[in-house]
């Protein structure tokens, strides 16, 4: 049914629907309305799941890795300092191989504090072994947590996820969202029943030690199950697509790309700004494309490759950096594509911190790419440095 | 021991996973020097040290991590702490 929702609402309706059975999360903005709402559907009875209140976000992922062990579907949200707090835990959930899915209101990292958007919070953690999925829009934020679920809960996966969307841009912003009935819900999403679980009749340890002989291969194993989850998200997203329209199945969105001269590469909700700047640029007879990449990790490196091929340049927008390295993350893994093509590839470093990007941002960028001129911060106020 | 997903284990892995890989120094026993007092079993934490038919004792080399108490407590010095090459 379609309502005008607040995005956090939007997506708190959408666990509501996946009937987590443990919620464990600690307030911090931009994503405490997702939780408080958790919080009165449990208080409410319109969800069975049960509400672990805690003194921090690493109590707060450490309870969901004790739920999901032992056998419940747990989740939990957060974002910037509370995500960095969790980031122990982060690591352990992946390396036990536990289907956890933790929505990422994306928010700058302090100091200086900036409660405002950029996504260096969930980019920060992208070694750590969790899927990484990141919405456009307030739909796609709602969606894939859907996706979300039904991928890493999958024997074959078994990873947690995060569902990424940008703090206060999408999750403070009302918009008409198509939130599935729970017979549509359950449709798709099936209980989770994992193979092995904690349980006193039956004694299991989870993520135990491993020497020098065994650590190296858990990382490859891990990193094998990142690498199948590329089969499943085709397969639950056209799954998705086909019971409810929306197919979610390539982890890339090519927007006017096919006869791009400039093909921009970017994530999240300033894809919808972009798209806008590259019809108007298209009516100027501006040969740009967008290449969106929606599935972080796995990392979809075949592909970016293939959708870049016939491309002049390529701008990469990035709203977070590596500090000390020559960019965003998303410029970096997209040269790395494109490695051994002769495509120039430039990254714009922007709207770190909740600094806005505006169409003639978008533009001025293409202009610059079409010069050679890149690998910067985009948009540096002169004045002050 | 194969590998299993998240590092998961059923009790009674100790009896699978060998722990003398970890060893560095190996402990020599002098069977000669032995007053067979058998401090060494007693005071092993691995509990790897056996008696024999004759009285005296060995180390299970699958086991032992090469902690060296053994050694540094044997009143007769008659345990010896040697580098090991794999």
């Amino acid at each position: 049914m379609l309502e005008i929702t607040e995005g956090s609402h939007a997506v708190a309706e959408a666990v509501r629907l996946c009937r987590p059975q443990v919620v464990s999360a600690y307030p911090i903005t931009p994503q405490t309305h997702i939780v408080e709402a958790l919080a009165d559907f449990v208080a409410n009875g319109k969800l069975d799941a049960e509400y672990i209140t805690v003194e921090n976000e690493l109590s707060a992922l450490s309870a969901c890795v004790g739920a999901s062990a032992a056998g419940s579907r747990a989740y939990s949200a957060t974002t910037s300092q509370g995500l960095m707090l969790m980031a122990e835990v982060v690591f352990n959930a992946a390396g036990m191989r536990l289907p956890i899915v933790m929505s990422i209101a994306n928010r700058a990292m302090g100091a200086p504090l900036s409660i405002w958007n950029d996504m260096q919070d969930s980019i920060s953690l992208r070694d750590a072994g969790w899927l990484h999925f990141y919405a456009e829009d307030n739909q796609e934020a709602t969606d894939l947590h859907f996706l979300a679920y039904k991928v890493a809960e999958d024997p074959t996966v078994q990873l947690p996820a995060f569902v990424c969307f940008d703090g206060f841009i999408l999750s403070h912003t009302y918009e008409p969202v198509d939130i599935l009935s729970q017979e549509q819900a359950d449709q798709y999403l099936p209980a989770f029943a994992p193979a092995e679980k904690l349980d006193a009749k039956d004694p299991i340890s989870f993520g135990m030690y491993a020497t020098p002989e065994y650590y190296l291969e858990f990382r490859y194993e891990t990193n094998e199950a990142q690498k199948r989850a590329k089969d499943a998200i085709a397969k639950y997203g056209k799954e998705f697509g086909t019971l409810f329209g929306r197919d979610y199945s390539a982890m890339i969105e090519e927007y006017r790309l096919d006869d791009a001269d400039t093909a921009i590469v970017a994530m999240g909700s300033v894809c919808g700004t972009v798209k806008d700047a590259i019809d108007e640029m298209r009516e100027e007879g501006k040969k740009v494309g967008l290449l969106r990449i929606r599935v972080f990790r796995p990392f979809p490196i075949e592909e970016i490759t293939k959708a870049l091929t016939k491309v002049k340049r390529v701008a990469v927008l990035d709203k977070n950096v590596s500090l000390g390295s020559r960019g965003g993350a998303t410029a970096i893994e997209v040269r790395d594509a494109l490695y051994g093509s002769t495509i120039p590839v430039k990254g714009y470093i922007l709207g770190l911190g909740g600094r806005d990007i505006r169409k003639k941002d978008i533009k001025n960028i293409v202009d610059l790419c079409e010069k050679g001129i890149g690998d910067q911060f985009y948009g540096l106020r002169k004045e002050l440095i | 021991m194969a590998l299993a997903v998240g590092c998961r284990a059923r009790p009674g892995k100790s009896r699978d996973n060998r722990t003398g890989s970890w060893r560095v120094f190996k402990p020599i026993f002098d069977h000669e020097k032995c007053s067979k007092c058998g401090m060494c079993r007693t005071l092993c934490p691995e509990g790897c040290v056996h008696e024999n038919e004759e009285g005296l004792f060995d180390p299970d080399y699958s086991y032992c991590k090469g902690c060296g108490l053994c050694a540094a407590e044997c009143p007769k010095d008659a345990i010896t702490m040697k580098q090991e090459e794999k």
